[in-house]
Formats: C-alpha cells, sequence, structure tokens
C-alpha cells in the first residue's frame, strides 16, 4: 500500500491549525463562530488574533449576515459551526446574502456526516453537500484527513468567492503528506488501477485506500481517485480514470441523494455511461451510536466499497 | 445644526416629488413592484444621499472613507433605485429598464449585475441589520470613521434574525451604526396591528440595548434634523436606531391609509390620476 499512516487525527483539528496560520499570514482573515469556538478548534486563532475573531453566540443567521458585510469591506470572513447549522440552518441567508451577492465568505462546517456519533440524527447532516453545491457561484471541498484539511483551509483564503469547507469530529488516519499541494478543483489519483474506479471524498478516501488494497488480493486492480473539491468538479480527472476502468463506484458520508456520486454520475452520463455503483446512505437519518457503529450500519465501510466495487465490475462484462 | 441650515430643502423637496412620479411610472411600466412603501420613503433617501451622506457616486464595493447605506425591505427598490439615479449612480434613463430582462435594476437589489450603490442583495426579509453590523465592523477594524446606515421595514421586524443582530450589535459596541425603522404600520397581508403586532417597538429596542429616537419621515426638515440627531448620538458605546413614522403610499390621496398598494402596480388611469396629484419638476421625467 503505498499511503500508510501511524496517527489518528480529527480533520476539524486541521481546519483549526491552518486558521491559526492565516491568521498570522494574512491579516485581511476574520473568524466568526457560533458559540463553538471549542468543538471548531477556533480557540488559537481566537486567543491570538482576538480583535479578528467575533464570537457571535447561538445566533447562525446573524453570523452569516456579518459575514456577508466583513466580506463587503474586503476582509476574508471564516465562519464556524457544526455542518447542520452551516447550511440548512442558514440556507436563505447564505443564498442571498453570500453566493448571490458574491461575497468572499469561507462556511467552514465540523461535525459532517453520520461520524459526529453519539448526539444522533438532530446534528447529523447528510444533505449539506447536495445543498451547497445546487447554489450558484458556490465552491464545495471535503477534505479527507487532518493533512488535507489544513492545507484546504490556508488554500480557499487566496480563492476569490464562496467555500464550503466541510470537516468533521472523529479522528482518522492522517495519510496525506503533509508537503501535498491542495489545489481546488484539482483530484488526486492516489492510487493507479485498472478494472475499477472509486471516486472518494471526506474520510471515506481512507476506506477507499483500504477498499483496493483487499480488492487487488482478489486480482481487481482499483484506482482512487480522491475527490475532495465537489465543486467544481475535476471532471477530466474522472473521464480520464474510466477511460482505463471502464467501471466506477462514489464513495462519501452523504445522502446518495444529491450528493459526490449524483456529481460523478453527470460527468459518465454526459461522456461515457459507464456501470457506476453508490457508497452513501440510501435516503435515511443517522441515529445515535459510535462513529465506527454508525458507518458500519449506514454501509459506508471499506467493506461496502468493495462489494460495490465488484458489482461494477461485474457489470462491466 | 449649521449643516442643516445650508441645505435648501424645497429644492429636495421637488426630488422627492420626482423620485414620487419615478416610482408610480416605475411600477405601472412593469404592472409589478412595490410602490406603496417606496412613496413612503422618498424622504428618508432624498434626506440621505442629498443631505446626510458623505458618498461618492463614483461607486466601490467597500466604500472606504464614505457613509454606506443599505436597504434590508429590498422591495421598495424603486425608490432607492430613483434616488441612486438622481445623486449620480447611473442613468437616471436607466430607470425604465425596471424589472424587465437583462436591466441591472432587478425587482429587489442585488449585485450580480453589478448596480452602482447596491453592495448586497435585498428582498428576503431580515438580512439587512446583520450584514450592516458586518459592514460596521469591518469599518471599526480599518479604523474608517464613516457610519454605516440600515433602513427596515416595521413588518420585517417579525423576522428572528433582525433581533439575533441587535442582540450583537448592542454587546459588541457597534455604535457606528445607525438603523431606520419604516414604521408605515402596514404589511402586505393588512396592518401590522393585526397581522402580528411589534408591541412598543421603543422599549423593546431600549431593553436590546439601542439608543432609540423617533422621527417624522414625511416630514424632510424634521427627518434631517433627527438623522442628524442620530449621528450625534452615535459613537458613544451603543448602535442607534431611529423609528420613523411614514405613510404608505404618501403623496398619492388613494394609495395612503390602506395596506392595499404595498405590492400592486397603479393600472392606466390610477397612474394618471396619482401624476396629476404630482406634477412634473424641472428634473423631468425619466
Amino acid at each position: 500500500m503505498k499511503y500508510t499512516y501511524t496517527e489518528k487525527k480529527d480533520t476539524r483539528s486541521g481546519f483549526g491549525d491552518g486558521l491559526h496560520e492565516l491568521g498570522k499570514t494574512n491579516p485581511k482573515v476574520v473568524a466568526l463562530c457560533a458559540d463553538l469556538t471549542g468543538s471548531l478548534k477556533m480557540n488559537d486563532f481566537e486567543n491570538d488574533f482576538p480583535e479578528r475573531f467575533f464570537q457571535v453566540g447561538i445566533a447562525e443567521a446573524n453570523m452569516m449576515g456579518l459575514a456577508a458585510g466583513l466580506a463587503t469591506q474586503g476582509k476574508i470572513p471564516f465562519t464556524g459551526t457544526f455542518a447542520n447549522f452551516s447550511t440548512g440552518r442558514v440556507y436563505d441567508q447564505i443564498r442571498q446574502s453570500i453566493a448571490y451577492s458574491g461575497k468572499n465568505v469561507k462556511i467552514c462546517a465540523s461535525h459532517a456526516g453520520l461520524t459526529l456519533g453519539e448526539d444522533g440524527a438532530t446534528h447529523q447532516i447528510l444533505e449539506d453537500l447536495g445543498m451547497m453545491k445546487m447554489l450558484p457561484h458556490m465552491c464545495v471541498i471535503n477534505p479527507c484527513d487532518y493533512n488535507q484539511t489544513k492545507a484546504a483551509t490556508i488554500a480557499i483564503a487566496d480563492y476569490q468567492g464562496a467555500v464550503y469547507l466541510r470537516f468533521g469530529r472523529p479522528k482518522v488516519p492522517v495519510f496525506i503528506p503533509e508537503d501535498m499541494p491542495f489545489e481546488i478543483g484539482k483530484a488526486i489519483v492516489l492510487q493507479e488501477g485498472t478494472d475499477v474506479s472509486i471516486f472518494a471524498t471526506g474520510h471515506l478516501v481512507w476506506e477507499a485506500l483500504v477498499a483496493a488494497d483487499k480488492l487487488a488480493e482478489q486480482g481487481i486492480s482499483a484506482e482512487v481517485v480522491n475527490i475532495h473539491t465537489i465543486k467544481p468538479l475535476d471532471e477530466q480527472a474522472i473521464i480520464n480514470s474510466v477511460a482505463k476502468t471502464g467501471c466506477a463506484v462514489s464513495a462519501e458520508e452523504h445522502q446518495m441523494a444529491g450528493g459526490l456520486g449524483d456529481s460523478v454520475a453527470q460527468v459518465l452520463l454526459k461522456n461515457n455511461p459507464v456501470p457506476m455503483e453508490w457508497v452513501a446512505v440510501n435516503d435515511s437519518f443517522g441515529e445515535s451510536g459510535t462513529p465506527e457503529e454508525l458507518m458500519i450500519k449506514y454501509g459506508i465501510k471499506a467493506d461496502n466499497i468493495i462489494e460495490k466495487a465488484i458489482k461494477a465490475y461485474k457489470r462491466k462484462a | 445644526m449649521q449643516v442643516q441650515e445650508q441645505i435648501d430643502i424645497q429644492t429636495l423637496e421637488t426630488l422627492c416629488r420626482q423620485v414620487r412620479r419615478d416610482i408610480l411610472r416605475m411600477t405601472h411600466a412593469v404592472q409589478s413592484g412595490h410602490p406603496g412603501g417606496s412613496l413612503g420613503c422618498a424622504e428618508f433617501f432624498v434626506a440621505m444621499y442629498q443631505a446626510i451622506m458623505k458618498h461618492d457616486p463614483d461607486f466601490n464595493m467597500e466604500g472606504a472613507g464614505e457613509d454606506v447605506l443599505f436597504l434590508s425591505n429590498g422591495h421598495i427598490s424603486p425608490v432607492w433605485y430613483s434616488v441612486l439615479a438622481r445623486s449620480g449612480y447611473f442613468a437616471v434613463s436607466e430607470l425604465a429598464t425596471f424589472r424587465k430582462l437583462n436591466s441591472r435594476l432587478q425587482g429587489h437589489p442585488a449585485t450580480e449585475e453589478s448596480l452602482p450603490g447596491v453592495r448586497i442583495a435585498s428582498g428576503s426579509l431580515g438580512q439587512g441589520l446583520s450584514a450592516a453590523c458586518g459592514v460596521a465592523l469591518g469599518k471599526k477594524l480599518d479604523n474608517d470613521p464613516q457610519f454605516v446606515y440600515v433602513l427596515m421595514g416595521d413588518g420585517e421586524l417579525q423576522e428572528g434574525q433582525v433581533w439575533e443582530a441587535a442582540m450583537f450589535a448592542a454587546h459588541n459596541k457597534v455604535d457606528n451604526l445607525i438603523a431606520t425603522v419604516d414604521c408605515n404600520g402596514r404589511q402586505i397581508d393588512g396592518d401590522t396591528n393585526d397581522v402580528l403586532s411589534l408591541g412598543d417597538l421603543a422599549a423593546k429596542w431600549r431593553a436590546f440595548g439601542w439608543e432609540v429616537i423617533e422621527s417624522e419621515g414625511n416630514d424632510l426638515k424634521k427627518l434631517i434634523i433627527a438623522m442628524q440627531k442620530a449621528q450625534a448620538l452615535a459613537k458613544k458605546g451603543k448602535p442607534v436606531i431611529n423609528l420613523m413614522r411614514t405613510e404608505m403610499g404618501q403623496g398619492v390621496d388613494f394609495m395612503v391609509g390602506t395596506h392595499k398598494w404595498h405590492g400592486v402596480a397603479p393600472n392606466d388611469a390610477q397612474l394618471a390620476d396619482a401624476l396629476a396629484q404630482l406634477p412634473e419638476t424641472e428634473l423631468g421625467d425619466y
């Protein structure tokens, strides 16, 4: 296996460390948080740059409006709250005051998906990527580990326009090299293969690498493509990969409807309609449990990727 | 007060009349839009752009070193567009494109078409105070001494986000922010007292930690004095709010005293009747 790890870290810490770094290097960066500073790992920024940090209280709608206003003044606002409260709760504020108004706001969303765990379905948003990618002008990024989240956080400060940056609570393997450049909209082929393409996003990229390893033992050569940017999507990377493999699997911690899989399917239908399978949550809310238990119950583990990869591979025949 | 003495009230009143003609003609031309609240706020926008604000019609988004104004109740865009055009932000002739395909003058204000004077989209209510508050924070970070103004509708105060922003602004001493509420007492479904009563607004805003003044929004001279008073109260640790009494439909006899003209355009006969009450000025129709 080309990629491996020695430690596990939460992607939200990658965000917090990236933001702290930006505080030192970019005076235009300001941060806002809706009473979740510790959960979002924004404390270092708050402590070192208090004049550029705004505690807004439990008032996410106001936070989005404040951010839009600050962006109007040439600041680069980073908002921080859980993914659920960063999207569904404030969709209209994002739509009108940020996306439609062309504001350079970075919506940073932690605790995405099932794997926030025990808090349960009220907090486990699985629709956020769909909501955000539907908005015109919105860039949507879902990095896969601590290093990539940190790199993405730093990269989006230099991108002119609204960004949705999604990350999570659980500790997941750190396998992306610290010095790997992060280019918005550029997919990364982590492992080359010839029999099936696995397009994965978020921490399911690691599951995809594990799946590819086990598929190799069964004589199936899987290509693993890390789609960290859901929008704008690297269509050419998808087209190039399936040109080699002839079938595809998408893998994400999100509803099947509206997620990465749908975006990949659109590209394939337009360019090269090959067999495709989905690894995603199938039209269901989550529930309380440990992240591991939830990933197993809702079918988003490496084993599920293996099963779908074999299915797609067999459909080629 | 010395600034006020230099202002030629009669010239501004003439401009108000021309703005009212613009509003009626713009909404009539496309048989849509919101004439009622627009007519009620003619004095406010004329006062702001002609007497109160330091601003540059050669528009730039940041407005550094300028006073900036946000319209939160975006549906009264006709009055804003008319005053912006007649203050030099864009050609008065462009008012004829209001609400038409490929126009910069969208039904509700927007930035997508880069209309000079507009810094954020509005229309979905309750969002403008938050945005204006963010701009005020930005000005403080930049040590920019100018003011941030925002106009909201009174019905709009039924939106919860307004009170989130109210709490934030007071807690953070955003005292370069001067908000105005268009208190016409009416909204699209009826009188605010019938739809969802707002109660004692002055007491509510005071309880939220704001400096409160009240004003007569259809009396140009009194309104200018009130806004100068608001400026004098600002920068003393509290955000300032001006509860501005207006008449929806002001200037047209059959449009006042009712909520009916909130979002209904006049037909041909009604336009003729209304314009007869507001003779064309030397400024000329667009």
